[in-house]
């Protein structure tokens, strides 16, 4: 391997990375803060990526279309979303235990595949890129890297640190992080500790959906997409160490460098690298590689 | 007393025989329909089924003098529990023929099964070696393809289009390595050379690493193997990667076939072989495309085809015993020996029970795989390990 398709294959690997972090980023909030295993989150994924889809020719009739207008529509439904599953469903479940939980999400993913079916059929599609961003880049005689590619990167490292920011120096993440180590501690003070889970669980299903939104150009949008990403999303919860953004960034990036040369260089292997990585890293820190933030 | 046990034997054989007609004539033959209705394959599975009741319909609901009842089921393109669908269908509904499926690793325990209870199978999709080689059975049809069939003729069709080296690209499983030694076969046979071999585990969509290297590898040309929502992804990152006018990208026609739509402008122009394809503009596949439309709304793809032709398939075998199962060798024989008059071109079978038919060179115009040629002719399956027949 030369230097520059050695230097390429990096840039896949930081790439694959990130958005594997964007899509984890919002489990390991659910499932670290507020102690819920949500196996629907790959469905939130997956809903993102048909929103891009399907909004996008509503927004287009409606007011001449854009595909940002068309991202700012589908959060702005996804926070409406989470807000309603919290209420109806999730809110039931902090103090079941893990089978019941598993079983309702489960339940979930079922009924939001269905639901797809019904709406947008079973049609593989794809989303195209926004003409601003369509643009490409050469790298060397060898191959071209698509702009859309380095936008998606530069929104997941901007969501880094936002969450960072939001979790380790606001009042709000101090209040979310109290919460989970302590909840009726919290609520004694005064904290309206439902609304705050509510809003918490919100954020993670946004997370979500725009992982799926601005996926959807690169990665296209068909059935079962969401039921692929989850398992690799939880490697990388569980790697990281549960709960802990920090843990999931570098999980993430871990993952995307082990997933990418892997492929490359020992292609035999390249579907159990992953699980090795993750064998081992429970074998000498059975709690993940970071605490929880 | 010879004579009584005579005209004993001659009522009992008269009684017989009117059982037969009785039930010949006025039983309906049950189908059991074992396809895909939710999953990644449901598409596939729904238009299989249109097309087969499309036939059936056409003939007003009888095949052979029995009408036919159907009965179906959703195999999910779930292999753990296609043993257990396959014997529902056998034991429980007793069914006189299975029709299915899309998934090899399904269609496997439904050959199993039907080779046990010599029930009557019709695969209208699946496309592994095994069922009309080593695991060939009198019972066992398909009406599809190998999938050593498409890819060993875009083999021979990229080495005549002047490519010297190529690499191959798929998942890795049964499907995906039969597919890509075909097409070595193929093209090593007519000059080129294969340089490289690539797997990724199925069903990962993250191509960017293989890309990168075939970049670095400069083949001639790549011949890639995936289907549905990895099809779309994989056209799309390979035009993305800037490859697609520096090394020409064949395929099976999997890869253009019901993704078009979401490939969009990354697909126009790829060249791909399949044994159907649009624009054939024969009668019989004008007929066919009307009546579908007609009946469903949407145009028919490959997988309404060979649907339909199952049915014509067991139309044969039903006519040529007139409905009476109980000849069932005849059945068989007849169905082997049938030409088919199908929307794809008239087709005849090969000892094992696989199509011999026309390889179609097709090119994405507008959104369409436009049959612009002929890739092979009657092109055989060699049926490696195929004993019984």
């Amino acid at each position: 391997m030369d230097i520059t398709v050695f230097l390429v294959q990096g840039l896949n690997a930081l790439q694959y990375g990130l958005l594997l972090f964007l899509i984890a980023s919002g489990l390991t909030l659910i499932f670290g803060i507020m102690n819920v295993i949500n196996l629907a989150h790959g469905s939130f994924y997956m809903i993102g990526a048909y929103m891009a889809f399907g909004l996008s020719p509503l927004v287009q009739e409606s007011v001449g279309g854009g595909f940002f207008l068309t991202l700012a529509l589908g959060l702005v439904l996804a926070l409406v979303l989470g807000y309603l599953l919290e209420w109806l469903f999730f809110s039931y479940l902090y103090e079941r235990d893990h089978l019941q939980q598993v079983l309702m999400t489960y339940g979930l993913i079922l009924v939001f595949e269905e639901i797809r079916s019904l709406l947008l059929g079973d049609d593989a599609h794809g989303v195209p890129v926004p003409a601003l961003l369509s643009g490409v880049i050469p790298l060397g005689d060898l191959m071209t890297y698509p702009v859309y590619r380095l936008f998606v990167s530069g929104v997941c490292i901007l969501l880094v640190l936002l969450l960072f920011w939001v979790l380790n120096r606001t009042r709000l993440g101090m209040m979310i992080r109290a919460g989970s180590s302590n909840r009726e501690m919290v609520q004694s003070l005064g904290v309206d500790i439902k609304t705050l889970y509510r809003l918490v669980f919100a954020a993670g299903v946004m997370l979500a959906v725009l992982a799926g939104m601005i996926a959807a150009p690169v990665s296209s949008v068909y059935p079962g997409m969401g039921d692929q990403i989850l398992i690799i999303c939880f490697v990388v919860v569980v790697i990281g160490g549960i709960g802990s953004i920090k843990g999931a960034l570098v999980a993430a990036l871990l993952i995307g460098v082990v997933e990418t040369f892997g492929q490359a260089l020992f292609p035999e292997l390249a579907g159990v690298l992953v699980y090795l990585l993750m064998a081992v890293v429970l074998l000498c820190k059975p709690t993940g590689l970071f605490r929880a933030t | 007393m010879r004579v009584s046990l005579k005209s004993r034997l001659l009522l009992v054989m008269a009684g017989l025989f009117v059982s037969a007609g009785v039930n010949s004539a006025t039983q309906p033959y049950k189908v059991g329909l074992m396809l895909p209705a939710s999953g990644t394959y449901a598409a596939l599975g729904s238009a299989i089924e249109n097309g087969f009741r499309l036939y059936v319909q056409q003939q007003g609901g009888v095949l052979g003098n029995r009408p036919i009842e159907f009965v179906t089921i959703d195999d999910e393109s779930n292999p753990s529990k296609a043993t257990d669908n396959i014997n529902r269908l056998i034991k429980r509904d007793q069914v006189d023929a299975v029709v299915g499926t899309v998934h090899s690793g399904v269609a496997m325990a439904m050959v199993r099964a039907a080779k046990a209870s010599d029930t009557l199978l019709i695969i209208p999709n699946a496309g592994a070696a095994v069922f009309t080689g080593a695991l060939c059975a009198p019972n066992v049809f398909r009406t599809s393809f190998t999938n050593w069939q498409p890819a060993y003729a875009m083999g021979v069709a990229a080495a005549q289009r002047g490519a010297k080296t190529a690499v191959t690209i798929s998942w890795k499983y049964a499907s995906g390595e039969e597919s890509s030694d075909g097409f070595k076969e193929g093209f090593e046979q007519n000059g080129g050379k294969v340089i490289d071999q690539l797997y990724l585990p199925f069903p990962n969509v993250e191509f960017q690493p293989l890309i990168t290297k075939i970049a670095a590898l400069k083949p001639d040309a790549t011949y890639a193997f995936f289907a549905g929502g990895g099809a779309v992804k994989f056209v799309k990152d390979y035009a993305a990667a800037g490859l697609k006018d520096s090394v020409a990208l064949y395929s099976p026609g999997f890869l253009t076939e019901g993704t078009l739509e979401g490939q969009g402008e990354a697909a126009e122009g790829l060249f791909s072989v399949m044994h159907y394809g649009d624009g054939l503009d024969t009668p019989q596949d004008n007929a066919f495309r009307q009546a579908y439309v007609q009946a469903y709304g949407v145009v028919p793809d490959v997988y309404s085809v060979q649907g339909y032709d199952a049915a014509q398939l067991l139309a044969v075998g039903l006519e040529a015993v007139s409905g009476d199962t109980s000849r069932r060798s005849d059945m068989y024989a007849a169905m082997t020996a049938a030409t088919i008059d199908s929307p794809r071109g008239p087709f005849t079978f090969s000892k094992s029970n696989n199509p011999i038919q026309a390889m179609y060179l097709r090119q994405v115009q507008d959104q369409q795989n436009k049959v612009i040629g002929i890739a092979t002719k009657a092109l055989e399956d060699p049926a490696r390990g195929c004993k019984a027949q």
